[in-house]
């Protein structure tokens, strides 16, 4: 009969015990990054490295020269790859701004006031966490359509910013604040503004810093609004641009050192912000049930 | 406690003079709280409505007409429905078998592997433990996008690919394997790359319910006699983390339906070689912006939302807390 051992979950510190874990979880972790490595060795290839047979998968003499004709050498329709890399950084600030307002604001109502339809809104946003905006493309596409967005900025950002995922994220950060915090300070005259504001805005920061970063994938990744509501290429975005890059690598080597770079220039960035916040992220993920 | 004649003076203010005011201030106090309220949810009540009430309504009722984006929406009745059981050849023979298949085994299949790792990854100290976690939700964080161009590298139809190359190095293979442009080999493809991709929210989100489990219920588990590891996930880690693991099987379910567009970046083409990696998702592409019939469309995505809630009604009957 085995007995308890003590907890062997979450440890804080190294034991021989544990040695089967790491010999099973560090090669797969380097698996998972290859393809990211990759990103970078190849991004840095020169030229004739990327031609070389058979492939090296390391670079061996790392040049920028890739980068930097990704961000001089205008496209077959001479727009500059820096005007959509300045398109998504406009894009993608406004939706991480605006989501996160709307989001607060909406977890801290859906979780501390009292109002009739405070159930039923909690649960068709929690449905709502399964919903897959490509699955109706069409209706939304004509949405957009009626509501005159098509070649407009805010055709960009408008239909990212309802982030079900988010509210529900931060409602249920919201839940652990106790109620008498908040009567406390309406009692001593704050109003609604305030206590949001002072209060419930700086508790519940680690969840904002979680849907600050689900909101900026959401739209520095986003090839949709471009592809189906934009027609005039001066308005679309950079992951939009990495596509025409891409789509032309099956037989242009000399595009793969461009797109390589792109995707690099993609994925840097979000990888900061997570490295950054990623203890945030948990802290929130630790709230994150479903009940 | 509170003694007997306190009780009783407190009935008394609620029963007595107290109620009429108190109920007067509850009912002034629900009001102004009803209307703040409506302040605070307005900006996302109307984005919501706008892109994910109002296109869910419009596609089920634009899959019952017939809808060319030119003239206006004719009335069809069912007909679209009927079109998708008995006259698409290519929805029964390829794209309902390719979706069931592809979501079976990458929906469960990224869930199980994301709960597992997020598992052996609680066993480790924090600082390991960040590090991998890190390593292992990194592909999340990439854009499909971004990531063709890994893939379409890797394998790439010549020689030049990463596969190929490595493959004819080692004498498996004498020919160069068109691998995404191939019916046998660009299902199992798309299944790798997605999931790969399938350590994201929901990982993170199980990573932390599992560190968050009470230690003194295992304690207890095995006085009460848990034997093993295995019995220790299954009766005391699992059902403690219940809301967790709806979470991630929900974020699975999305996860799962929103990759179906790697098919059609893989091969480059929609519809995809022989459909051999065609899903519902792209069929509705293919129909709406290709075809330009948007009332079947309509009906395909109407189907699609139908299975995502399946699949979501599934694990809510799985981890759901029973009230």
């Amino acid at each position: 009969m085995a007995s308890f051992h003590g907890n062997k979950i979450n440890p804080s510190r190294f034991s021989l015990g544990q040695l089967k874990f790491f010999v099973f979880l560090v090669p797969l972790g380097i698996i998972m990054v290859l393809p990211i490595f990759f990103i970078f060795s190849q991004s840095l290839k020169p030229l004739d490295e990327l031609f070389l047979y058979p492939p090296t998968f390391l670079v061996q003499k790392p040049t920028f020269e890739n980068i930097g004709s990704l961000l001089t050498v205008a496209d077959i329709t001479r727009i500059p790859a820096t005007k959509y890399l300045f398109n998504s950084l406009m894009i993608t600030l406004f939706v991480v701004v605006l989501s996160l307002v709307i989001s607060a604001m909406t977890g801290y109502a859906l979780s501390k006031k009292q109002f009739r339809l405070r159930k039923v809104l909690f649960e068709v946003n929690t449905i709502a966490l399964m919903f897959v905006p490509a699955a109706v493309t069409i209706p939304r596409y004509l949405v957009v359509e009626k509501l005159g967005l098509i070649n407009t900025y805010m055709g960009h950002i408008l239909p990212l910013l309802a982030l079900p995922v988010g509210v529900f994220l931060i409602k249920q950060f919201v839940d652990q604040i106790p109620n008498e915090l908040i009567e406390a300070a309406q009692i001593d005259g704050a109003t609604d503004i305030t206590v949001f504001a002072k209060i419930v805005m700086p508790i519940i920061q680690p969840a904002m810093a979680t849907v600050a970063i689900l909101a900026f994938q959401a739209a520095w990744n986003n090839t949709e609004t471009s592809t189906l509501y934009m027609s005039q290429e001066t308005l679309k975005t950079f992951a939009f641009y990495m596509t025409t890059l891409t789509s032309t690598v099956g037989n242009n080597v000399a595009g793969q050192g461009m797109a390589a770079a792109a995707a690099l220039l993609m994925f840097v960035p979000n990888l900061i912000i997570f490295i950054f916040m990623q203890s945030r992220v948990m802290d929130t993920m630790a709230h994150s049930g479903i009940k | 406690m509170k003694s007997t004649s306190e009780l009783a003076a407190s009935k008394a203010i609620y029963t007595a003079e107290g109620q009429p005011s108190k109920q007067k201030w509850h009912q002034k106090r629900w009001v102004r709280n009803e209307w703040s309220a409506y302040l605070f949810l307005s900006p996302y009540l109307i984005m919501f409505t706008m892109f994910i009430i109002i296109p869910v309504i419009a596609a089920i009722g634009l899959s019952f007409t017939y809808f060319n984006t030119v003239q206006a929406p004719e009335f069809i009745g069912l007909q679209n429905y009927v079109n998708l059981l008995t006259q698409d050849s290519e929805f029964m023979m390829y794209v309902l078998p390719n979706t069931i298949k592809f979501a079976l085994l990458v929906g469960p299949g990224g869930y199980i592997l994301s709960f597992w790792l997020a598992w052996l990854l609680a066993q480790i100290p924090r600082k390991s433990r960040t590090l991998i976690a890190l390593a292992l939700y990194s592909p999340s964080l990439t854009a499909a996008v971004a990531m063709s161009v890994v893939w379409l590298i890797v394998f790439s139809g010549d020689s030049t690919g990463y596969l190929n190359a490595f493959l004819i190095n080692w004498g498996f293979i004498n020919e160069p394997i068109q691998w995404t442009q191939s019916p046998h080999y660009l299902m199992p493809i798309m299944m790798t790359v997605t999931l790969w991709n399938s350590m994201g929210v929901g990982f993170l989100a199980m990573l932390a319910g599992i560190l968050n489990v009470n230690p003194e219920m295992y304690e207890a588990g095995y006085i009460d006699g848990i034997r093993n590891r295995l019995q220790e996930v299954w009766y005391i880690t699992i059902p403690s983390m219940k809301p967790q693991m709806l979470f991630g099987a929900v974020m699975a379910v999305v996860g799962t339906f929103q990759a179906g567009e790697i098919g059609v970046q893989l091969s480059g083409a929609n519809p995809t070689p022989q459909y051999a990696g065609q899903l519902l998702i792209n069929h509705i592409a293919d129909y709406g912006f290709i075809r330009y019939d948007m009332g079947y469309a309509s009906a395909v995505s109407v189907v699609l939302l139908i299975v995502i809630y399946g699949f979501s009604k599934l694990s809510w009957r799985l981890f759901g807390e029973k009230d």
